[in-house]
Formats: structure tokens, sequence, C-alpha cells
């Protein structure tokens, strides 16, 4: 640095100052100080904390488009369930309706052969019913016939012989 | 700064621009004198640090348009270094970042007028290519050995032409600092020198308009050469400390 201030000459009188060594140490020095406070402006804030955004915001957009894809599972799953709950209720539903219908036509089935039963047990109570009272008025008419005969035969003067009326009402009665 | 013209003739002082001095008005400046660059500086810092830890306060997933910006600066960096130096590249990565902040945001805080740039000062890039230059080559002895020395032997090159590349790439290897050093530097001390010129221009009446619209237009080739000078700076420390990491070719 002997000829710094020829140098400084030289620069003030037209030269380079770039050229001027005698004011390298000062730039050289406050360079230095100047790189290291940015390296640790850089290193210690800066850098670590946009480093901590990014990996943030990868995590958050990963985190979220898991998210989604979970959910969009679930709904896929949801609407199955659904499509399958709604598919079980419709075949229950015709089952039900099939196995009511069916009992139905057998408790029908059952009512009318009972009713049937029941009809043809009272036609043929109807019927004896009836017989008897036939046959009771076929006996009142002979009964009646007989007296009658007999009372007609009396008064005619003849004695009623009671075996051969009856055999003649029994004879009038057949024809 | 082009002074008012004293008699009549035209003053260019393109140069003046780039003299450091003491913002206190000392005539030595020492080793800690605080002079106009070393504020300049400072402003990079604030600047870097309203950029990248106040811009960032929020740490919100969804981000502002400042955090955005911090997180694609950061982005493209950390893209940068993984893919040029490789993944075992990424512990560097802060460094690389430093680098690039710094050269960044000293460009375009000189694009203000009446600012100092410190990237025009070979001191500062000087220093700056150096450093990367020595920490290319203590970074390779200590992962290869003597193994680095296979950055110069091209196994790909028939073998009677090795020996004569290797020469070649052994000073293309020194020049390295050189190029670096030279490349932002002469960048951003042509680019403010021409804007001087052209301003110094408008001390013409009738060449006023043109030389206001080359300022215009330079300024805008300025703005441009900021960010790439940044860029190229960052890539190459990128590429040589690949050379650094796996210097088989």
């Amino acid at each position: 640095m002997a000829d710094a201030p020829a140098a400084a000459e030289a620069a003030s009188s037209g030269g380079m100052p770039q050229l001027d060594f005698s004011t390298y140490p000062n730039q050289i020095f406050w360079l230095l100080v100047t790189l290291v406070v940015i390296y640790f402006v850089l290193s210690r804030v800066a850098l670590p904390r946009i480093a901590g955004v990014l990996a943030e915001r990868t995590g958050t957009i990963s985190n979220d488009l898991a998210v989604a894809e979970e959910l969009k599972s679930r709904a896929e799953e949801a609407e199955a369930a659904y499509e399958k709950a709604l598919n079980d209720a419709r075949a229950e539903a015709q089952k039900i309706a099939a196995k009511t219908k069916a009992d139905i036509q057998v408790q029908l089935d059952a009512e009318l052969q009972k009713a049937d039963v029941e009809i043809s047990a009272k036609a043929a109570e109807s019927e004896a019913a009836i017989a008897e009272i036939r046959d009771s008025a076929v006996a009142s008419v002979k009964e009646v016939a007989g007296d009658t005969a007999a009372e007609i035969v009396k008064a005619l003067g003849g004695k009623a012989d009671a075996k051969a009326v009856a055999a003649a009402i029994d004879a009038r009665m057949k024809g | 700064m082009a002074d008012a013209p004293e008699g009549g003739g035209l003053v260019f002082k393109p140069m003046d621009q780039f003299k450091l001095a003491d913002l206190f008005g000392g005539s030595e400046i020492g080793m800690l004198t605080i002079t106009n660059s070393t504020l300049w500086m400072a402003f990079s810092i604030v600047a870097i640090a309203l950029f990248m830890v106040a811009g960032t306060r929020g740490r919100a997933i969804v981000p502002s348009r400042v955090q955005s910006l911090a997180e694609m600066t950061y982005g493209f960096v950390y893209n940068m270094v993984i893919d040029v130096s490789g993944k075992d590249a990424a512990r560097y990565f802060p460094y690389i970042m430093t680098l690039f902040m710094f050269i960044l945001f000293a460009n375009f805080l000189a694009l203000i007028p009446m600012s100092f740039s410190p990237t025009s000062q070979f001191a500062v890039t000087g220093m700056l290519a150096i450093a990367v230059f020595v920490t290319v080559l203590v970074i390779g002895f200590a992962k290869n050995g003597l193994g680095f020395l296979s950055l110069f032997w091209i196994t790909s090159a028939p073998t009677v032409v090795r020996p004569i590349l290797a020469v070649i790439e052994f000073i293309l290897f020194w020049m390295r600092p050189v190029s670096h050093a030279v490349r932002l530097g002469g960048a951003i001390l042509a680019g403010h020198a021409l804007l001087k010129v052209f301003a110094g221009f408008a001390q013409i009446t009738v060449a006023a308009p043109l030389a206001l619209l080359g300022v215009v237009a330079i300024y805008a080739l300025e703005v441009l050469v900021a960010g790439i000078q940044a860029y190229v700076f960052t890539i190459l420390t990128c590429v040589y400390l690949k050379d650094a990491l796996h210097p088989h070719h």
C-alpha cells in the first residue's frame, strides 16, 4: 500500500476509482461485514421460515387432497350402502307382500272350507228336519185318513175293519 | 456526476460516481471508515431483511404478494443450486443465496439516482470471486483429495491431447476468479458510466432530448443487467461448486 496516495491521486485526476487500492481494505472489510450479516439474517430467520412455509403448504395441500379422497370414497360407500338398503327394503317388501298374500289365501281357504262344511251341515240338518216333518205329515195324513175312513164306514152302517182301512190307505198313498 | 459545464466546454466525469467518500467528510479512508459504499451495503442489508424477513412475517399458507416473491426467489436459487451443482450442494444453499441476494439488491439499489454501486467496485466483486474460488478449492480438495485434480484430466478427450487440455484447463481454472469478478464489476461499471455519458450529452441543448431518451433506454437495459448479472454470478458459482463436488467429467 506504499503507492496508495499515488493511486488515489491518479483516481481523482480521472483514473478509475475502482483501481484506487487505498480504498480496498475499507471496501473488503465492509463487504465481509455485510455478507456475514446477510448470511445470518437469511440462514437464521428467512430461509428456515420460507422452507417451513413451503413444506407446510405442500403438507396442507397433500393433506387436503387425502381428506378429499377419503370423503369421496366415504360418499361412494354411503351411496352403495343406500343402494343396498333400498334394494333390501324393496326385496323385503316384496317378500312381506307375498307372504301376506299367501297367509290370506290360506286363511281364506280355511274359512271357505269351514263355511262349506257348515253350509253342508246346515243343509243336512235342514233336510233331516224336512224329512221328519214330511214323515210326520204322512203319518198324520194316514191317521186322519184312517179315522175319516172308519167314520165314513161307520156312518154308512158298516163295521170298519182297521186293518183293511190301513192297507187301503197305504195303497192309495203309494199311488 | 457530470458537473455543470465550466467555461462552456463539455464536462464528462462518468467515473466520479464510483469514488468512495467518507460520509462524515474525512479525507482519509481507513479500514473502518463509514463511506458511501458502506451506507449502500447497509441499505442492501435492510432491503434484504425487509424482503425476506418482514415480507414473510405472515408465514401464510396463502402468501401475500411480497411473501410470494420471496418464496419464488428462494425456489429459484434453490432449484438452481440443486440442478446445477447436484443434490449434495443443498447444504451450501444459504451461502449461495447470500451471494445472490447481496449482488441482486446491490445492483438494483445502485439504480436509484445518486446512489452508490458497491458491485461496480473490483474490490467487492474481486473479493466475492476470490471467496468463491477459495471455497471451491477447499471443498474440492477436502471432498476428493488429490482426485480433485482429475478436473484437469478430461477423460472424454483422446489420450494424446489430454496433457495439452490439462494445461489449458489449469490456466482457465486460475482465470476463473478474474473473469468472475470482472464480468459483474465491468457490467455494472460500464452501464453506470454510460448513463453518465449520456446524461453529459444533455448539456448540449439540441442533443438533450436524444440524450435523455438514451438515458431512459440505458436505464431500462441496466435494470435487466442488474438481474442478469446477479443470476450469472450465482449460476457460475454453482458451476464451480459442481466442479468441487464432482470433479470427474
